[in-house]
């Protein structure tokens, strides 16, 4: 595809080209130095580095074509949003990543200044027209998480039809109940909004190609158990960040190609860092595309990143849906389950994360955490001194870091990641 | 002979070992130019290992290329500068407080080794800047600030944490009529205050060592050890703003 094609593309779209250019020239030079810079990465790294370069060039093409097809972009900004359904009414789900400082001076004309940099991001993209996948959706789903989004949504409904899952609060059974009817009530909306029904088949079907999505992360998170690190922890990310956007089949057969190739670097005993680097666990908030600052930080200090205990990780992939179901009642039922097993900070209590961070470290075999929440993020903020003590209980030491997208705390943030690093050599 | 440097935001220090003890120390203003500063400070000086350490650590290695580009160079954070200058002195520490230029560490140790560390962030709250700051708004070289600040008897409570507030409110708290003493006096104790709730995070344990410039402040040394109660021990080394340095020099020895 020549670049013309694409900047046609573009004005269909009406963004604005000057700012998107921006926007492209950023995010080559962050991968550049990020990304392609790293010694010994995998073949199949080659994936990652074509669906980047291409994120805003073929996959918005694909999508346009889908759509030129009849097909329906559904875009979403949390992992409570039920793929598997939007699977079954042949729409695609593109999840918006919002991981760069863009737009912020328009968005806080509409939202709050102490509002997190997550939800600043796609306010911001959206006003400053910027992000093709924002523009082409045929619709948003929201969700009724934390305060800020809650809020935002809003706000982002005036800019663009939202429409709003209702998210409960606790894990109660009158909360799984709330959370079932929440489900039949997108299906009935996804079903006007494509004019698809969805049959048990369907269903069956999306939830197979969504639970495939999950196995091959979850593959991906077991071999990386293996010391030496066989794959750095920005490359992992950023497997996660592209499980959120490209096509999902195509995603899991690449994944398990280079999955392959892991294992062939284990038994060969071969790794990314030699054996005596330090293993740290990432949890806490999502890194969208294209935050990558922590893992680059991390990673220059001398560690090695071996699991993400976040949206953009572990929560997305840990929990499958079960398969057993035959009905649409009893699928709906497995998928209501399914998605309330998800440990998000916006619950409360929320005990089950404190355990399973702490099984996640023992099982990726870390010698510490870094948790990391988004400057204004009450859920995750609170959280942190939680899973400190639960960590600490288990002699795993963690360090908090609070930060957001700009760049002007690198040189602080270097010096706390390298103390940190400091104490567990 | 090795040399530790620590090039903070305001000043810079060398500390040079031979045989394991410090021999020589000096300290210059970082400046503008902090590259030809560093230069001057290693005048005469042919270590035969060099460590860098605080915010300018990095520079350390681009000059050493300069200037011996056969001796080895490598670098520390501040944390565990720190942490090794403390011990080296009173081994018996359990904790570190460091209030330096622009930033604020608090950290508690064992057997010389990190346990746990607290540092403030992007914000200049609770440092060696916010007392700068402040005293320029009294017209007070910071160096006297302390003594200053010691001549009030009531301090009016500052809640402000940004500097340019503080500031502020010192301002309004002078229109107000309160004794500029008094005000000098809140403002150190906001700062005491701050260090304290980071001391608390880390566990507060003691003996507490207390180094960077700031420990040179006798309001702040004053108001700490009433914040601490009577029963932590509170200790301060003589060249308190040596100990990073210091602290970097040893590294190269573990
Ligand atoms: S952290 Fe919570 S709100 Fe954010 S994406 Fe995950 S589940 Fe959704
Ligand atoms: S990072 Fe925190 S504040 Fe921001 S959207 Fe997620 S839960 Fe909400």
């Amino acid at each position: 595809m020549t670049q013309q094609t694409y900047r046609k593309m573009w004005e269909t779209l009406d963004l604005d080209l000057d700012a998107h250019d921006g926007l492209l020239e950023v995010l080559g030079k962050f991968y550049g130095d990020i990304y392609l810079s790293q010694q010994g990465r995998l073949a199949g790294a080659e994936y990652l580095d074509f669906v980047l370069s291409e994120i805003h060039g073929l996959r918005i093409l694909e999508l346009r074509e889908a759509q030129a097809a009849g097909r329906k972009i559904v875009g979403t900004f949390c992992v409570f949003v039920p793929e598997e359904i939007t699977i079954a009414a042949d729409a695609i789900q593109v999840g918006l990543c919002a991981g760069a400082e863009a737009g912020t001076e328009q968005a806080e004309q509409i939202i709050p200044r102490n509002t997190c940099a997550l939800i600043k991001s796609f306010v911001g993209f959206k006003m400053a027209k910027i992000c093709p996948f924002t523009e082409s959706c045929d619709i948003v789903i929201g969700e009724t998480t934390c305060d800020g989004k809650k809020k935002a949504y809003e706000a982002f409904n005036e800019l663009t039809p939202t429409y709003v899952m209702e998210v409960p609060q606790t894990k109660s059974k009158a909360a799984l109940e709330l959370w079932k009817s929440e489900i039949r009530r997108y299906i009935a909306k996804i079903e006007e909004v494509t004019g698809n029904t969805i049959t048990a088949e369907k269903l069956k079907h999306g939830i197979e190609i969504a639970n495939a999505k999950r196995r091959v992360l979850q593959r991906l998170t077991k071999l990386r158990a293996a010391s030496p690190a066989p794959i750095s922890g920005r490359d992992a990310l950023l497997i996660n960040q592209i499980s959120f956007y490209d096509d999902p089949e195509r995603f899991t057969t690449k994944m398990n190609e280079l999955c392959d190739e892991l294992e062939t670097r284990i038994a060969g005993g071969q790794g990314v860092v030699d054996k005596n680097t330090p293993r740290l666990l990432l949890s806490g908030c999502p890194m969208a595309v294209p935050n990558w600052k922590l893992p680059y930080v991390t990673e220059s200090a001398g560690a090695v990143i071996v699991g993400e205990e976040s949206c953009i990780g572990t929560r997305n992939f840990r929990d499958l849906v079960d398969e057993s179901g035959t009905t649409l009642d009893e699928m709906i039922d497995a998928l209501a389950e399914r998605y309330m097993q998800i440990d998000c900070a916006c619950f409360t209590p929320n005990t089950e994360r404190l355990e399973n961070v702490t099984a996640l470290a023992k099982d990726m075999r870390a010698d510490g955490v870094i948790h990391y929440s988004l400057l204004f993020c009450q859920p995750y903020s609170h959280e942190a001194m939680k899973v400190d003590k639960a960590l600490q209980d288990q002699g795993i030491p963690m360090i908090s870091i609070e930060t957001d997208y700009s760049m002007e705390d690198v040189e602080q943030l270097k010096t706390r990641i390298e103390a940190f690093v400091e104490t567990l050599e | 002979m090795i040399a530790g440097i620590d090039i903070g935001s305001r000043s810079m220090e060398l500390v040079v070992l031979e045989n394991g003890t410090p021999v020589h120390s000096r300290t210059l203003p970082t400046t503008f130019d902090p590259l030809s500063q560093c230069e001057e400070l290693l005048d005469g000086i042919k270590p035969s290992a060099v460590v860098g350490t605080g915010y300018g650590r990095e520079l350390v290695k681009k000059i050493l290329e300069r200037l011996h580009p056969q001796c080895p160079v490598s670098t520390v954070t501040e944390i565990k500068a720190h942490a090794l200058g403390a011990v080296h002195w009173f081994p018996e520490a359990r904790a570190v407080l460091d209030i330096g230029g622009q930033d604020t560490k608090a950290m508690s140790i064992k057997d010389g080794r990190v346990l746990k560390f607290e540092m403030n962030d992007r914000c200049a709250a609770g440092t060696g800047k916010f007392l700068e700051y402040t005293a320029g708004v009294f017209q007070i070289p910071v160096d006297e600030f302390g003594a200053y600040a010691l001549k009030g008897d009531k301090a009016p409570d500052i809640s402000a944490m940004c500097t340019v507030f503080a500031e502020t409110e010192a301002t309004s708290l002078m229109a107000q009529g309160h004794r500029p003493e008094n005000i000098a006096l809140g403002l150190h104790k906001s700062i005491v205050k701050r260090t304290r709730n980071m001391l608390g995070r880390v566990g507060l344990s003691s003996p507490l060592v207390f180094t960077g410039g700031v420990a040179k402040n006798p309001c702040v040394l004053s108001l700490l050890k009433k914040e601490l109660g009577a029963k932590a021990r509170l200790l301060v080394p003589d060249e308190p703003d040596m100990t990073g340095a210091l602290g970097a020099a040893l590294s190269a020895l573990a």
